[in-house]
């Protein structure tokens, strides 16, 4: 069994300008131990749908209209906020974007280590500092007693991310969501962090949901990735087959427009043209219609479903056949 | 596109052509410290952030320079130094063989219509009280290129439709744009004075993926339109590569490799490089998952108190005991590759 099932979570927010619909109908599960990546731009709604997971959209402004998120057969949406309380951080734990902001300046790194464990774990304060050395200890910082008293400023950007893993990690939680964990880092140590973070995952046997928009990082360290635009999943797939054959136009455009290493210099970049929708204002046809070469009339009709292309992957297109041929001729 | 007349026009020249011809910026054993003060009322200079340390480079005319590093090595006030914006401590820059820091007033006001910039955060680099079109008309109103506002209207319309925007766009403040639109008016703005030479500090580091390769497709087109020259200041190494026609890399304060992008990419030589090079993501599973990986361990030392000998020794997987008290000094290796590094100088010895 799935120990993460997201299945047709809707979620939306109301605003001055009309109601967003900033998640709309998005399945998709995560099995123990597994690493499964969410990739999309600013506003494709990837940030929200983590966080309904974890119960923390403030409603209002948002409302959950549709779905339900079943955890170890649980439907989280079901819960009261008190339990809530004791999955959140216990058994589902968060790492977020900004080291910077997400540790309080006021308290010492120890105190901020060691609250979870003390209140969802019910450790003594010795005890639970002890735990904390080793969480340290795991994450790589040094002389771990010393920096227990220290203060989030006298760390850097990396150390604070690798604070927020230990941190993470002190309940032993069985699923992670990681929101753009590397993204203000640093290149060398977004690889450190990452190589630490999918260490982790396989000593522990702890499943991971990545979110981010660097699909470098998708491809080095995913198991299988969900592609979202405009609050919809468009494209789902194993890495390998994603990469190698990716069937949704917007998918094709994201790799096309990305500079690669590993490609002779001046390759020409396709960018994709034009901006994401407005999240308002959107039609009865496909979200990604006004952008994508290969549309026809058609598609502003309806929206596809995702469909079929072969093993475990789907995508949602109307014209994936006509891409299909083109691409192999 | 429509082109605001008297830019000249440059057809694209190859490397070699760009080899020949004479340096536009020559940055000469540039330092700039900051000082760090104490006390309450009476601020003691205790100590100096090194943020440049004795870097020298130079940028051909037409060509693309790329300077990568990670967060504070220096890169940003290299470019902010060049645009007369910070005042270096030492060493000198030139451009079109005149130092820059040595102007009077008049020249100044030339140098300044020469040279732009274009920033990180189209967010917060125009001001969200102006207009559009007075943010891209201000330049030619303070330099006095378009007094009458009939005609500057009509030069900024022009503009806007340069970098793909509709003139139309003119009448709308930044908030009613996208990121990828207030970028094309920070570019727009960038170039109403025709500049020579232009500043990309991070220019497309802050856009989304589909956008980012429109903001880099518009820069290159408009390099190849008005034979700009660029300073391309940025930490995405596969940007910059496909950007530039050279690359400088940086690290704490000091130049540690550079050559032409080709052989850089291809042939890294300092450890530093090769890190760098190895912890960007290829975004293709297949390629990914058979690449030899090089995680360097540590983060970058304090700037107020670099290590002595070579700055990368903390870090490096090769140092040796003479990395601990010999500074490297930049050395040949081929004809457009310099290389901060003792060991290495050894290693190729060694082997060739």
């Amino acid at each position: 069994m799935a120990l993460l099932e997201v299945k047709g979570l809707g979620l939306e927010f109301s605003s001055p300008g009309g109601t967003v619909q900033a998640v709309n109908k998005i399945s998709y599960d995560v099995e123990p131990g597994e690493i499964v990546a969410v990739v999309g731009e600013s506003g494709s709604g990837k940030t929200a749908a983590a966080l309904s997971i974890l119960g923390l959209v403030p409603q209002p402004p948002g409302k959950i209209v549709a779905g339900e998120i079943s955890f170890d057969g649980q439907n989280l949406l079901d819960l009261s906020e008190d339990e809530m309380r004791r999955i959140r951080g216990r058994r589902i734990a968060m790492v977020f974007q900004e080291p910077m902001t997400s540790l309080n300046p006021l308290l010492t790194i120890g105190r901020q280590l060691t609250e979870a464990m003390r209140l969802h774990l019910g450790l003594g304060k010795a005890a639970a500092n002890d735990r904390a050395v080793e969480l340290m200890n795991m994450v790589g910082i040094s002389d771990p007693q010393r920096r227990l008293g220290q203060y989030p400023h006298h760390f850097s950007g990396g150390m604070r991310q690798r604070v927020m893993i230990a941190m993470v990690l002190s309940c032993e939680p069985e699923l992670i969501i990681a929101d753009e964990p590397t993204t203000a880092l640093d290149v060398t140590i977004q690889a450190q962090i990452l190589s630490l973070m999918q260490d982790l995952t396989e000593k522990l046997g702890v499943a991971m949901v990545i979110i981010t928009h660097n699909l470098g990082v998708v491809a080095r360290y995913a198991d299988r990735v969900n592609v979202m635009y405009a609050g919809r999943i468009v494209e789902h797939g194993t890495a390998v087959e994603l990469y190698r054959n990716p069937a949704h136009p917007y998918t094709i455009g994201l790799l096309n427009s990305v500079p690669r290493l590993d490609r002779p210099r001046g390759s020409p970049l396709e960018p994709i043209p034009g901006n994401p929708p407005d999240l308002t204002a959107l039609g009865r046809g496909c979200a990604f219609m006004p952008r994508c070469r290969f549309a026809t009339p058609a598609c502003g009709e309806a929206t596809p479903d995702l469909q079929d292309v072969g093993g475990s992957h789907v995508a949602a297109c109307w014209e994936l056949e006509k891409i299909r041929s083109g691409k192999a001729a | 596109m429509t082109m605001p007349s008297p830019l000249p026009s440059v057809s694209q020249s190859p490397i070699g052509a760009l080899a020949a011809s004479k340096p536009l910026v020559e940055v000469d054993n540039l330092k700039v410290h900051f000082p760090v003060r104490k006390g309450v009322l009476f601020q003691r200079t205790v100590a100096h952030v090194k943020a440049v340390d004795g870097v020298s480079f130079s940028i051909r005319r037409g060509e693309t320079l790329g300077l990568v590093g990670e967060s504070g090595c220096g890169k940003t006030t290299i470019g902010r130094t060049i645009l007369k914006l910070t005042e270096p401590s030492g060493g000198a820059i030139h451009f079109d063989g005149a130092d820059i820091w040595d102007l009077g007033a008049v020249d100044t006001a030339a140098f300044r219509r020469r040279v732009q910039a274009v920033f990180q955060d189209p967010y917060s680099s125009l001001n969200p009280r102006m207009m559009v079109g007075d943010i891209v008309g201000e330049p030619l109103l303070v330099h006095g290129v378009n007094p009458i506002a009939a005609d500057r209207a009509a030069a900024v319309r022009e503009l806007l439709e340069v970098v793909g925007l509709s003139g139309a766009m003119a009448g709308r403040y930044p908030h009613e744009m996208s990121g990828g639109q207030r970028q094309r008016v920070g570019i727009a703005r960038a170039l109403a004075l025709k500049p020579e030479f232009i500043v990309c500090d991070e220019a497309v580091s802050a856009l989304d993926v589909s956008i980012q390769a429109q903001i880099i497709k518009l820069l290159e087109d408009l390099r190849d339109e008005y034979g700009l020259t660029y300073l391309f200041i940025g930490h995405d190494l596969s940007v910059v590569r496909h950007l530039c026609h050279r690359v400088a890399v940086m690290y704490l304060g000091k130049l540690v490799e550079i050559s032409d992008s080709d052989t850089l990419f291809e042939n890294p030589q300092h450890p530093y490089t090769k890190a760098l090079l190895s912890a960007v993501p290829i975004p293709d599973p297949d390629v990914e998952r058979t690449r030899p990986q090089q995680v360097i361990t540590g983060e970058v030392p304090s700037p107020i108190d670099p290590p002595k000998g070579c700055v990368f020794h903390t870090r490096c997987p090769i140092a040796v005991d003479g990395c601990r008290q010999e500074t490297p000094r930049l050395q040949q290796i081929e004809d457009e590759h310099w290389v901060a590094c003792s060991e290495i100088h050894h290693e190729a010895q060694g082997t060739i």
